[in-house]
Formats: C-alpha cells, sequence, structure tokens
C-alpha cells in the first residue's frame, strides 16, 4: 500500500492525538476487536482524513485474511497512517503506536481482573459470572460467525457462499478435517467463480 | 463442572514461558479469519491445557473484559501459571509473527492486490473463516452440560444472544451485560453458597 491520493500526512502533535485516541478506544473495546472499527473509521477517515475509505477497508480485509489475530487489522492502519505520513520507517512507528495503544489499557485491566478472579474463584459470584455467561458467549460466538459471513457476501450471489460458510461449520464440528485445506478449499473456489 | 479449577495441577498445562510463547505463535499463524476456532482446538482438544467448561469460562471473562478477545485469552492464560510474565510470553507469541506476516501481506497487496483473482479467493476465504468461528460455537456448547441453568435455559439464551447481535443488530456490549446479567443471577439462585 502507498500514500493515498487526499489523505492528509500526520505531524508531531497529531501522533500523540493518535495515541490518545487509541488508548481511550482500548477500555471501550469490548465484545472483540472489531467492535471498535467504526469509531475509527468515523476518527481516522471522516473526521481527521488521515486514511483514505480504501485504506480502511483493505486493512480489515486483510487482517482477516492473514493468520492471527483480527487486532492486526489495527497494526495496518497504523502502517498506512505512517506511509501517508513520510514511508516505511514513519510506518512501522505507526505499527507500533497504534498496537501499543489499542492494547495496553485493556491488557492491565483485563490482567488484574483475571488475576483477581482465580483468586476468588470459590466465591459465589465469581462461579455464577463465569457459567452465567458461558451460553451467552456461545451465542455470540455463532453471531461473530454470522456477521463474517455477511460481509464476505458484498457482491455476487449469496447462497453459494452461505452454502459454504454452512459446509465448513458442519465439517469442522463433525470431523477432525485440517483448517487450512478448508481455507485453501475456499480460495480456490473463489478463483475459479464457484462462489 | 462446579467445584473445578481452571488450571488444575495435575493436569497439563503450560511449562515455561518460552512453551506458552511458541504454543500462541502456532496457534496464531494456523488462525486464518481469527484465532478463535484453533484457539479451542489446540487449549482444549490437542493440548488439553483447558477443559470444554473451563475454556467457555475463559472465554466469557476474556470477552466481557476490554481488548481484543483472542488477545485476553492468551494473557489470561499465559497469566495463569506465570503471572506478568506469562501474560506477556502468550500475547508476544499471539502478535509477533503474525504481525510480520501482515505486514508482508500488506505490501505483497500493495503490488497485486488489484488482481480480481485474489479479491475472489479472498471472498471464499472469508466464507471458510465465518464457519470455523461457528464450528467453535457448536463444539463449544458441548462445555454446556450440567450447566445449573439446564439445557433448555442455555439454548434459549444462547438464540436470544445470536438472534440479538446476529439479526436484529444490538451493539454486543449490551447483549453481554443484559443478557449475560440475566444469566449470571439465574445462575447465582441455582449454586451452591
Amino acid at each position: 500500500m502507498t500514500a493515498a491520493p487526499g489523505a492528509f500526512p500526520l505531524h508531531g502533535w497529531d501522533w500523540l492525538q493518535l495515541f490518545g485516541h487509541f488508548l481511550l478506544l482500548s477500555l471501550l473495546s469490548v465484545g472483540g476487536a472489531l467492535t471498535t472499527a467504526p469509531e475509527m473509521h468515523r476518527y481516522l477517515v471522516l473526521q481527521q482524513r488521515w486514511l483514505s475509505e480504501t485504506q480502511f477497508s483493505s486493512s480489515i480485509t486483510l487482517a482477516q485474511a492473514a493468520p492471527g489475530p483480527n487486532i492486526l487489522f489495527v497494526a495496518l492502519l497504523g502502517w498506512n497512517l505512517g506511509m501517508n505520513s513520510g514511508g516505511p520507517l514513519l510506518a512501522l512507528a505507526g505499527v507500533v503506536l497504534s498496537l501499543t495503544g489499542i492494547l495496553l489499557p485493556s491488557t492491565i485491566v483485563t490482567h488484574l481482573a483475571s488475576q483477581w478472579g482465580h483468586r476468588n474463584r470459590h466465591l459465589r459470584a465469581v462461579r455464577a459470572f463465569k457459567q452465567g455467561m458461558a451460553p451467552v458467549v456461545i451465542g455470540l460466538m455463532l453471531a461473530t460467525g454470522w456477521i463474517l459471513a455477511r460481509t464476505a457476501h458484498d457482491a455476487g450471489p449469496a447462497w453459494p457462499l452461505w452454502l459454504l460458510t454452512a459446509a465448513t461449520a458442519l465439517l469442522v464440528w463433525r470431523t477432525r478435517v485440517h483448517v487450512l485445506w478448508l481455507l485453501a478449499a475456499g480460495a480456490l473456489l473463489g478463483i475459479l467463480g464457484v462462489v | 463442572m462446579i467445584e473445578h479449577e481452571t488450571l488444575p495441577e495435575d493436569q497439563p498445562g503450560p511449562r515455561s514461558l518460552t512453551d506458552l510463547f511458541l504454543t500462541f505463535t502456532w496457534l496464531a499463524v494456523q488462525g486464518f479469519g481469527g484465532v478463535m476456532a484453533v484457539a479451542h482446538r489446540e487449549l482444549v482438544e490437542r493440548k488439553r491445557w483447558l477443559s470444554q467448561a473451563a475454556f467457555v469460562e475463559e472465554w466469557a471473562v476474556a470477552q466481557i473484559m476490554p481488548g481484543p478477545n483472542v488477545m485476553n485469552l492468551s494473557l489470561v492464560i499465559g497469566g495463569r501459571r506465570f503471572g506478568w510474565r506469562g501474560a506477556l510470553a502468550a500475547m508476544a507469541g499471539m502478535l509477533a509473527l503474525p504481525l510480520l506476516l501482515v505486514l508482508l501481506l500488506a505490501v505483497a497487496y500493495g503490488r497485486f492486490g488489484g488482481h480480481p483473482a485474489v479479491a475472489r479467493a479472498l471472498r471464499g476465504m472469508g466464507a471458510v473463516a465465518a464457519g470455523l468461528i461457528m464450528a467453535a460455537g457448536l463444539r463449544l456448547s458441548g462445555g454446556l452440560k450440567g450447566h445449573p441453568l439446564g439445557a433448555l435455559a442455555c439454548g434459549a439464551l444462547a438464540v436470544a444472544a445470536f438472534g440479538g447481535v446476529a439479526l436484529l443488530h444490538w451493539p454486543m456490549p449490551f447483549v453481554l451485560l443484559g443478557l449475560g446479567g440475566v444469566a449470571c443471577l439465574a445462575t447465582y439462585a441455582r449454586l451452591d453458597p
């Protein structure tokens, strides 16, 4: 990705502002990495115009396609911000700054809370919290799959993609087929134009 | 399910910080389209660091706390045996190699991203990735056996959470706090003091 036409470069204080914004978003990012994406889009693309629309959406798509946690889309946002502002060196700085900002506060809070919960795991309230949340969490996991399936449906007929999603879910649930084979099959079906 | 420990001493767990780092690196690089599905398979079914029920419980904590949930899961599991250093080792494993890969991919995408075959391949892989996460959810439902609320209430809660977020587009934090709060209170009432 290279500098996008129409995007403003970041200078000195802008980086600090960006860091502060990510620190704040980190504490609000309950429910997964992608829940903060709409707010980042509003801030980076619409308000500050530091990123183009294409840079933003391709960052999310690439992070989804690559192995690893989805939060890496934030690293790609930082990369693009740096590329828009000067080049690869600034881009690497942007990666470090963005990832640190989005992870540092939430990591501290979660670590302290989980250590406390573990020390007090025999408390009735702690057990009730962990067990009570379980069915809701499972429902949310299915919903995440559903939402991801829908975002892949921007172009072309939807039903072959749904079929692929459903077949994958059944195969992984009921058999021990390796994930990489399924992903390769998905890529191949996509290239051949079947889905 | 009621009286188990998250990582009892006789159950296999991470042996060292290096073990944590490598385990999480390995599961992260397999996690196309998200790590959750792979994390479940590696940690519960292969390494047996966690039981089904314990995985769901830790997952609940990872979901309700701020931060990306797979990062939270790795820091909770890493921190359980080795404190701060374990949490950092697990998170570093989760991030280091995938970060390198995604940056390489970004550079490659800058060169070849315009090719329509690339976009079509990504579409197919996206559909598979969505199925992987659904399968993880279906498998985890096995961990609900023996739940104090019973199968029917658990099923209803899961369906309500799914419907609220997937079909009605309610914000996930509200669903977690609302439905989750009701579920926790009901569970509290059913548990022995």
